[in-house]
């Protein structure tokens, strides 16, 4: 293996002095993974605020039912809020949108893609990914299914609406909501591009980890980034084909006349043709994607932060073998715990214990990775930079969600709040908020290593503090709503007497929530203002031991401009006895008679 | 306009502080510090920060529990949900407990342990014994939680008992609609074909039967001379050649689903689903006897619904094409809801919580749980408009030989009473 290393390696250098690169292969078309890494980054940047501002859009309504916003009339217009009223319809595809584009745009192809892509070649010492062609394809197939989804927008029934899970039959006739018409159609052919895009992304991670370690980097000695990404992309690539199956038939059964999801359906008068097929077929379908797409979403921030956790507290990662075995029983359980979508769909009660006591089990790899977390924290020599603050931000949400998810993996307590806003408060902090703060961990990390500039650290800071104050004020209350019985996907609570209590705390979620957008405008400005005015970056700011950070500060193609680095140790020799230095980059040797860890 | 200043205003803010970064980071380059260099300063304000987080954090918790307790939902009505609120309080305290201890420790050790460029950390790759501890620990836990909850429900969803009251609840965009059986005590055999205005459940007679067979002769008809005479756009007349050949078809489905019915009813003579359609009470209330066991039957006309009683603790999603089942003991009647609750308007509410379309906000029916006196004299007052008259209230319909000759007789009268 060593051979074909060298042998590669000077391939690259040879054909680094003969081309020079134009504008299009550099930024457009680029096959550099460096290039698609900051492609994803930005396109989610942009995703992620179309989701923000359709999040507060439903949240002015939520807390101030049927008032008028200029807010909302300016970004819907007269026809779908008029005088700045909320249209019910737009309501309901705005909250689909918003789901879908965060979970999958942001959340999958944002933080995957980009730290996929950025770390895996640079923290594995590697030239690029296996196949940069099929790379840079992954990057477009995720750029035209971002532009199909914008473009459902803006057809005459509205996007997508049946919520973000589009369950059939309501996402399947165009009759029972005006989103199932052309809108649904753009959704489906924008999710069959998106899982292709994912699907060549993931299959050059899992080649790329397999086969092109640099010389010494063991798969023990692979940072928890790349574990962690190593099996987002295994999850990805098991479970997204499922997802595309049931979105094909789903097309089947919209266009061809096909009954895959439909049956003995009644509506506008009229008795359809459709016989013999399962709603809850689809839903199985959904969620055995959609439960391993769970984790592709918080895998990778949970590797980040493992990285940066014990980079900022100068100490190694506490249970690095603990660390990765939990990542493979989550990865596994995983896959057999998607019922527990589903208690009340009829399903049989009997399945439905086997999916209680699953479900339950990723408690326990996920206690451990709380415990390790907290203790590599304990008599550290902490360094709170911003990314470490998203860091410890994450575990405190991971925990204050991963507890709920406690009582709703419970089948008998689950009934009572199944759909309510105790589910909407439980997700959107343990896979939402965890998800996004491993995200901007991210970015403030290896920012310096994208761009070569350094982010403004007090911005950072005003950033975090905002963001990780209104993440609380926003989705905590949500629970006392849910307990009260209030249903998500509601346009408004004004019918229901019964929930009179409680509408007060909609108010408080809202403000919350615009505060929260606000903050986001800081680091937007200070992410593309320091890519441009930053201070520059040195060559290992953090003085971190992984990989990436013995390469050049200039991007090159080829990563290290001699040969590749040798790897003698595990990633996480911080504060090292018997070291002048308290880190120890990976590329030293061990000394004589030393012990790797 | 005043909503778009306050947005500029806030805007500007934000610009403002942002350049107020920029001053200082300009000032400590000048200085020589650099950016990625977190000031002992930076790190203790931080420190200090994390510290002060967890009193609010929790003081915020605290206040949401103590301000919004009384008005979540009140005590449970029903038997299982007693139960299951018991072990959610079980779960809760578990979970706060594990919640408090994990947050103080994370972030105390975050905010204690700052950077000391004299110091530093301690050398702790792993501890074997401790991290078998806390893998067993919580394995003990989830044990229990995994026993508690399986046992709650394995109860709550075993079969309802035969001597159960049987209603079933039918959903559709955007309402509820309730089906009793009627003085024989079954419900009747339906199909989604025979649906129209006078039969909104699809109820299986020979009357709807013949009825709807007869609606859609005539609408086929209609149609069929629309697209012979009448001058259409391509577009329009497509329509209506598919609406007719769908209507054809179902035509024929209807046809094919009375022999079944004749079949079914000369296996099983009385006890065919088929005879006890005519006499179900189909209605827009929704009445329980309390202390008594009910199972509900769950059906959809159009997409999926969910049937969601959350002063009962229970729900079950109506999916089109199956019925799905649950049962329940209503304990407490809607009058001593009301002087529990202290509130003379106090309701128990059915309420869809699947997203179904448009008005999903509002698909809603109240629950009137009375005792068994009441309910009884309710489901007296309720037969009295069964779903279709006894064509001769002395002949019961009693071969199925006489029910195909009866049924031109039938569908006579179903035009009269129309």
């Amino acid at each position: 293996m060593g051979a074909t290393h060298t042998a590669h390696a000077a391939g690259h250098g040879h054909e680094a002095h003969h081309h020079e690169e134009s504008f299009i292969s550099k930024y457009i078309f680029s096959q550099d993974h460096k290039m698609i890494g900051k492609q994803f980054l930005v396109t989610a940047i942009f995703m992620a605020w179309v989701a923000v501002i359709m999040s507060l859009i439903f949240r002015l309504q939520l807390a101030w039912p049927g008032e008028g916003f200029a807010f909302t009339n300016f970004f819907l217009g007269e026809k779908w809020a008029p005088g700045g009223i909320l249209d019910p319809n737009m309501y309901l595809a705005l909250v689909t949108i918003h789901g879908t584009i965060m979970v999958f745009f942001v959340l999958t192809g944002g933080l995957s893609g980009t730290f996929a892509n950025m770390l895996i070649p640079l923290q594995l010492g590697a030239r690029d990914m296996a196949s940069g062609f099929i790379n840079m394809l992954s990057y477009w197939f995720f750029f035209l299914s971002s532009v199909t989804m914008l473009a459902s927008l803006f057809v005459e029934g509205g996007p997508a609406s049946a919520g973000w899970t589009v369950y059939p039959p309501l996402s399947a006739l165009p009759k029972s909501i005006p989103g199932s018409g052309t809108g649904m159609t753009l959704w489906l052919v924008s999710m069959v591009l998106f899982i292709a895009s994912s699907l060549m992304g993931g299959l050059n991670y899992v080649v790329t980890i397999l086969n092109l370690r640099t010389k010494g980097m063991k798969m023990t000695r692979m940072p928890l980034t790349i574990w962690a990404i190593f099996l987002t992309a295994v999850l990805g690539i098991l479970s997204f084909p499922v997802l595309l199956s049931a979105s094909l038939l789903l097309l089947l059964d919209r266009s061809m006349g096909t009954s895959f999801y439909l049956s003995d359906i009644h509506i506008a008068g009229e008795s359809l043709d459709h016989m013999g097929g399962s709603p809850v077929l689809f839903q199985h379908l959904f969620w055995f994607l959609g439960h391993p797409e769970v984790y592709i979403v918080l895998l990778p921030a949970l590797g980040i932060t493992s990285e940066i956790i014990s980079t900022n507290a100068r100490k190694p990662i506490f249970g690095y073998r603990a660390m990765i075995g939990s990542i493979l029983a989550i990865g596994f359980l995983s896959f057999i715990v998607w019922g527990h979508h589903m208690f009340i769909t009829g399903m049989n009660p009997f399945l439905g214990s086997v999916f209680v006591f699953t479900t339950l089990l990723i408690a326990i790899p996920s206690a451990v990775k709380v415990f390790n977390y907290i203790t590599t924290l304990w008599r550290g020599n902490i360094v709170l930079t911003p990314a470490m603050l998203f860091s410890i931000g994450l575990v405190a949400t991971f925990i204050a969600g991963g507890l709920t998810g406690i009582i709703l993996a419970d089948s008998a307590l689950d009934i009572n709040v199944h759909d309510t806003y105790f589910v909407v408060a439980h997700f959107h902090i343990v896979m939402g908020m965890s998800a996004i703060f491993g995200m901007f961990a991210g970015i403030y990390h290896w920012f310096p290593k994208m761009y070569g500039k350094m982010m403004n650290t007090r911005l950072g800071y005003a950033h975090f503090w905002v963001t990780f104050i209104c993440a609380f004020g926003v989705f905590f209350p949500m629970h006392f709503i849910g307990l009260a019985g209030a249903p998500r996907r509601y346009y408004s609570y004004s019918e229901f007497p019964m929930f009179d209590g409680v509408v007060d705390l909609n108010i408080l979620v809202t403000i919350f929530a615009i505060i929260g957008a606000l903050a986001q405008v800081i680091f937007t400005y200070n992410f593309f203002y320091s890519i441009y005015r930053g201070p520059k970056a040195v060559q290992n700011p953090w003085r971190s031991n992984t990989l990436e950070w013995t390469t050049p500060v200039e991007h090159m193609h080829g990563n290290w401009p001699g040969p590749l680095p040798t790897v003698y140790r595990w990633p996480y020799d911080y504060s090292k006895p018997g070291k002048a230095e308290d880190w120890v980059s990976q590329i030293t040797p061990l000394e004589h008679d030393e012990e790797e860890h | 306009m005043t909503k778009l200043l306050i947005l500029i205003v806030v805007l500007l803010g934000i610009l403002a502080v942002a350049q107020l970064a920029r001053v200082y980071e300009l000032t400590s380059r000048l200085r020589g510090k650099r950016e990625e260099e977190i000031s002992d300063g930076d790190n203790r304000f931080n420190g200090r920060m994390l510290w002060l987080f967890v009193p609010v954090y929790f003081a915020f918790f605290l206040w949401l529990v103590l301000a919004y307790k009384d008005k979540l939902l009140p005590v449970a009505a029903s038997e299982h949900g007693v139960e299951t609120d018991w072990l959610l309080d079980f779960n809760w305290w578990i979970l706060i407990i594990v919640f408090v201890i994990t947050n103080i420790l994370l972030f105390w050790f975050a905010g204690k342990y700052l950077h000391d460029k004299n110091k530093r950390a301690f050398w702790q790759p792993h501890n074997n014994k401790l991290e078998l501890a806390w893998t067993i620990a919580p394995a003990a836990v989830l044990a229990v939680i995994i026993i508690y909850g399986l046992q709650s429900w394995a109860k709550m969803t075993s079969p309802a008992s035969p001597d159960a009251a049987v209603v079933e609840l039918y959903a559709r965009q955007f309402d509820w609609t309730a089906r009793y059986p009627g003085a024989d005590g079954g419900l009747g055999a339906t199909d989604f074909r025979l649906i129209n205005g006078t039969n909104p459940l699809g109820i299986v007679t020979q009357e709807s039967i013949s009825t709807r067979l007869a609606e859609l002769d005539a609408e086929i008809h209609r149609t069929d001379s629309l697209l012979e005479h009448g001058i259409l756009a391509p577009s329009k007349a497509d329509e209506l050649t598919e609406s007719v050949g769908r209507m054809r078809r179902n035509a024929t489905r209807i046809i094919n689903l009375r022999t079944l019915m004749e079949q079914d009813i000369a296996e099983k003579g009385q006890a065919s689903a088929y005879l006890h359609g005519a006499d179900d009470i189909v209605i827009k209330e929704f009445h329980l006897p309390v202390r008594q066991e009910v199972k509900l039957l769950i059906r959809s006309q159009d997409v999926i619904h969910s049937v969601y009683l959350p002063h009962l603790r229970s729900q079950m999603n109506a999916v089109p094409g199956m019925t799905t089942t649950i049962k329940m003991v209503p304990t407490i009647t809607t009058d001593s809801m009301r002087m529990i609750t202290k509130n003379d308007a106090f309701d128990f509410i059915l309420l869809c919580n699947k997203i179904c379309g448009a008005s999903h906000y509002n698909m809603q029916m109240p629950l009137v749980v009375t005792d068994a006196k009441s309910h009884e004299a309710w489901m007296t007052k309720a037969m009295e408009k069964p779903f279709q008259a006894p064509p001769t209230p002395a002949a019961p319909a009693a071969s199925p030989a006489d029910t195909t000759q009866v049924a031109p007789a039938v569908v006579a009268q179903a035009h009269t009473t129309n």
